[in-house]
C-alpha cells in the first residue's frame, strides 16, 4: 500500500529506490495480468473446454482437450452471423449519419453564421446537461410514433444527436484560420466545395475521433436496441446474447460473448494510440 | 449583428471599383446565405429536435397523462406521481441506486486514481499498462454483465475459486440479498476503470515537475507531496470526472437486468431498471415517464449544487 511514490530521479538511483522500483513494478505488471487479462484468457480458453471441464471445481487453468466445437456451435446455433450483420449496420450506419449530419451542423453553426446560431448551440449543449438514459421511454414512444422500430433507422437517426461530437467538430473548425476559407471563397469556391476540399481534410484527427466514438457507441450499447428491437432477426448481437443466454450451453455462450467482443477489441488494438491520446486529450482539454 | 462584419468586407475586395450593391440586392443575398446555413444545419436539427428536446419536453407531459401506445392519453393531474411514489420497489430502486453510486464513487474514484499514481511513476512497459487497462472497457458492457455472472457463479465460480485457493469462505455473491449490490460494483469497476485511470494519467503528466522539485527541497514527505501537489493540481479534473461518474452511474441498467435481473428480493433494482419494468412490463408510461422527471429533477439539482459548490471552492483555491 504504501510503497507507492513521486519519487525524483536521484532516489530511483539509489540501490535501494532501484529496489523499490522493481519490486512496484513487477507487482503491478502481476496485478494487471491477473485483473485485466486474465478473464479475457479465461473466456477465449473457457470456451475451448469440453462442457464438463468448463463446470468442474476446481478449475483447470489451461483445457485438457482443446474443442473448437464451442464456437463453431455458437456461430451456428445462435445465429451469430444474423446478428453480427446487424450489430455492423447499426453502427456503420449511424456512423455515416453522424459523420455527415454532424459535420454539416457543425460546419454551418462555426462558419456560416445563422441567425440564431448561438441560440441553437446552446440548446445543443444544454443536452449535455441532460442524463440521456432518463429519457430513453419518451424517445421510445417517439420513435415508436414515427413507425421506425424495428427499423435500424431507430439506431442511425437518434444518433446524430449527438451534442459532444458535434461540440468536438464545431470547436475544431473554429481553429481552421480565416485565410485559409476567404482564399477559397475568393477563387470562387461554394460552401459544400470548401467544406469537402479544404474543411475536411484538415479534420482528420477529430474526424477520426468522432468515428471511433460512434463506432464504439452503438456496438456497446445495451438499453436502447433492447427496446427498439423486439424482432429477434433484426437484434444486434448484445441484445441476442442476453435473449439467448438462458437456456444455452455454457461453453457455447462463452464462444459467442468471445465473438462478440472480437470487433472492438481488434479495432482497439489496431487503433489504441489514438484511441488513447484522444481520450487522454479530450480531458486535459476540458 | 456580427453576422454582417465579414463578408461585405470580402465582397468589397473582390469588387473594389464597383459601386456597392443596392440595399435590396444585400437583402437578397444575406437570405440566400442564411438558406445555406440553414441547409447545411437542417439534418441536425431535425435530429436533435426529434430525439432531444422533444423527448425532454414529452416526459414531462406525458407524466401527467394515462398513456398507452395506440389510445388516446388522459390528463391525470398528479395521479401518476402518486402510484409511483406509493410503491415499495421505488424506495427500493433509489435506495439502491444511491448506494451502488456511492460504492461506486469510492471504488471506481479512489483504485484509479491510486493506480494512475503509480503508473505516472514507472517507466517501463508504458503501452502495456494502458492496454491491459483499457482492455476491458472495449469489452461490450454486456459480455462483460455475462462474463462476471460466470464468475459469480456460487458452486463452479471463479470468484469462490478464488475464495477457496486463499482458505477465505465462499460467498453468495450476486445471489445473495447482501452482496448483490457490491458484486454489481465490483464489475462496474472492473469495466470502467481503464477510461478514469487515462484521464488522471494525462492530468499527473501535466503537474510541472518543478514543484515536486520544490516540495521536496522544502522537506515534504511522499504523503505530503501527494497531499499538497498532486491532489490540488488535479483538483479540477477530479471534481469533474467524479460529477461525471455520479450521473452515469446514477443511470445503471446493464449489469442489474443481466446479472440479477434485479434481485434477489429488489436488493439490486435500480431506478433505471424500474422505469424500463414500467414502461415494458406494466405498459404504465406515465408512470415511467413520471419516474423519468423525478429522476432528471433530481439529478438536475444535484448538478447545479455541485458545480456551484466546486466553483466557490475553486475561486478560494485560486
Amino acid at each position: 500500500m504504501s510503497t507507492r511514490t513521486l519519487v525524483s530521479p536521484a532516489a530511483l538511483a539509489r540501490p535501494r529506490g532501484r529496489a523499490t522500483y522493481w519490486t512496484v513494478f513487477t507487482a503491478i505488471v502481476l496485478l494487471f495480468a491477473l485483473a485485466f487479462l486474465f478473464p479475457v484468457y479465461w473466456m477465449v480458453t473457457g470456451a475451448m473446454k469440453s462442457p464438463d471441464e468448463v463446470a468442474r471445481t476446481p478449475p483447470t487453468i489451461v483445457p485438457k482437450a482443446w474443442h473448437l466445437s464451442g464456437y463453431t456451435d455458437a456461430w451456428d446455433l445462435m445465429q451469430l452471423p444474423t446478428h453480427l450483420w446487424n450489430t455492423v449496420v447499426q453502427a456503420a450506419g449511424a456512423w455515416l449519419f453522424q459523420l455527415v449530419l454532424c459535420t454539416a451542423a457543425a460546419y454551418a453553426l462555426s462558419r456560416l453564421r445563422p441567425v440564431f446560431g448561438k441560440v441553437i448551440l446552446g440548446g445543443i449543449l444544454a443536452t449535455l446537461m441532460v442524463p440521456a438514459q432518463a429519457l430513453v421511454v419518451p424517445k421510445y414512444l417517439t420513435v415508436a410514433d414515427l413507425g421506425l422500430l424495428n427499423d435500424p433507422l431507430a439506431i442511425w437517426l437518434p444518433a446524430v444527436a449527438n451534442a459532444f461530437n458535434l461540440y468536438l467538430l464545431k470547436r475544431f473548425f473554429d481553429q481552421i484560420p480565416r485565410d485559409v476559407l476567404e482564399a477559397a471563397e475568393i477563387d470562387g469556391a461554394g460552401r459544400l466545395r470548401i467544406l469537402w476540399s479544404i474543411v475536411l481534410p484538415m479534420s482528420r484527427p477529430v474526424l477520426g475521433v468522432v468515428s471511433i466514438f460512434a463506432l464504439v457507441a452503438v456496438w456497446q450499447d445495451f438499453l436502447w436496441p433492447l427496446m427498439v428491437f423486439s424482432d429477434t432477426e433484426k437484434q444486434p448481437i448484445s441484445v441476442a446474447l442476453v435473449q439467448l443466454s438462458q437456456n444455452i450451453q455454457l461453453t457455447v455462450l462463452i464462444a459467442a460473448m468471445v465473438i462478440a467482443s472480437i470487433p472492438m477489441v481488434a479495432m482497439f488494438l489496431v487503433f489504441q494510440r489514438h484511441i488513447i491520446a484522444g481520450i487522454s486529450a479530450g480531458s486535459t482539454k476540458g | 449583428m456580427t453576422k454582417t462584419t465579414a463578408r461585405p468586407v470580402q465582397a468589397i475586395t473582390v469588387r473594389p471599383v464597383q459601386a456597392p450593391p443596392p440595399a435590396g440586392d444585400r437583402m437578397r443575398r444575406r437570405l440566400a446565405d442564411q438558406a445555406r446555413a440553414y441547409a447545411f444545419l437542417l439534418g441536425g436539427l431535425v435530429c436533435f429536435a426529434l430525439f432531444s428536446w422533444y423527448p425532454a419536453i414529452r416526459a414531462v407531459v406525458i407524466a401527467f397523462q394515462k398513456y398507452t401506445p395506440g389510445s388516446d392519453p388522459e390528463w391525470v393531474g398528479t395521479a401518476n406521481f402518486t402510484r409511483v411514489l406509493d410503491d415499495p420497489e421505488f424506495t427500493a430502486a433509489w435506495r439502491n441506486t444511491l448506494t451502488f453510486t456511492l460504492l461506486a464513487l469510492l471504488m471506481g474514484f479512489a483504485i484509479p486514481f491510486v493506480l494512475a499514481l503509480v503508473l505516472n511513476e514507472l517507466r517501463h512497459a508504458r503501452a502495456f499498462f494502458r492496454v491491459a487497462v483499457y482492455l476491458p472497457v472495449m469489452i461490450p458492457p454486456v459480455v462483460t454483465a455475462l462474463l462476471w455472472k460466470w464468475f459469480y457463479d456460487p458452486g463452479t465460480g471463479l470468484a469462490n475459486e478464488a475464495l477457496r485457493f486463499l482458505h477465505l469462505p465462499t460467498s453468495n455473491w450476486s445471489n445473495g440479498a447482501d452482496t448483490a449490490l457490491i458484486s454489481l460494483v465490483i464489475v462496474a469497476t472492473w469495466a470502467n476503470m481503464g477510461g478514469t485511470v487515462l484521464i488522471y494519467l494525462a492530468a499527473l503528466q501535466s503537474i510541472p515537475g518543478e514543484l515536486y522539485e520544490a516540495a521536496e527541497l522544502d522537506g515534504a514527505s511522499l504523503l505530503q507531496r501527494i497531499r499538497h501537489v498532486t491532489i490540488p493540481q488535479t483538483r479540477f479534473v477530479i471534481l469533474m470526472l467524479m460529477l461525471l461518474q455520479i450521473i452515469a452511474t446514477m443511470q445503471v441498467f446493464t449489469e442489474p437486468f443481466v446479472i440479477t435481473g434485479g434481485g434477489p428480493e429488489n436488493a439490486t433494482v435500480t431506478v433505471l431498471y424500474l422505469i424500463y419494468k414500467y414502461a415494458f412490463l406494466y405498459n404504465d408510461f406515465g408512470g415511467a415517464c413520471a419516474l423519468s422527471v423525478l429522476l432528471l429533477v433530481f439529478l438536475g439539482l444535484f448538478s447545479a449544487v455541485y458545480l456551484r459548490l466546486t466553483r466557490t471552492e475553486g475561486e478560494d483555491a485560486a
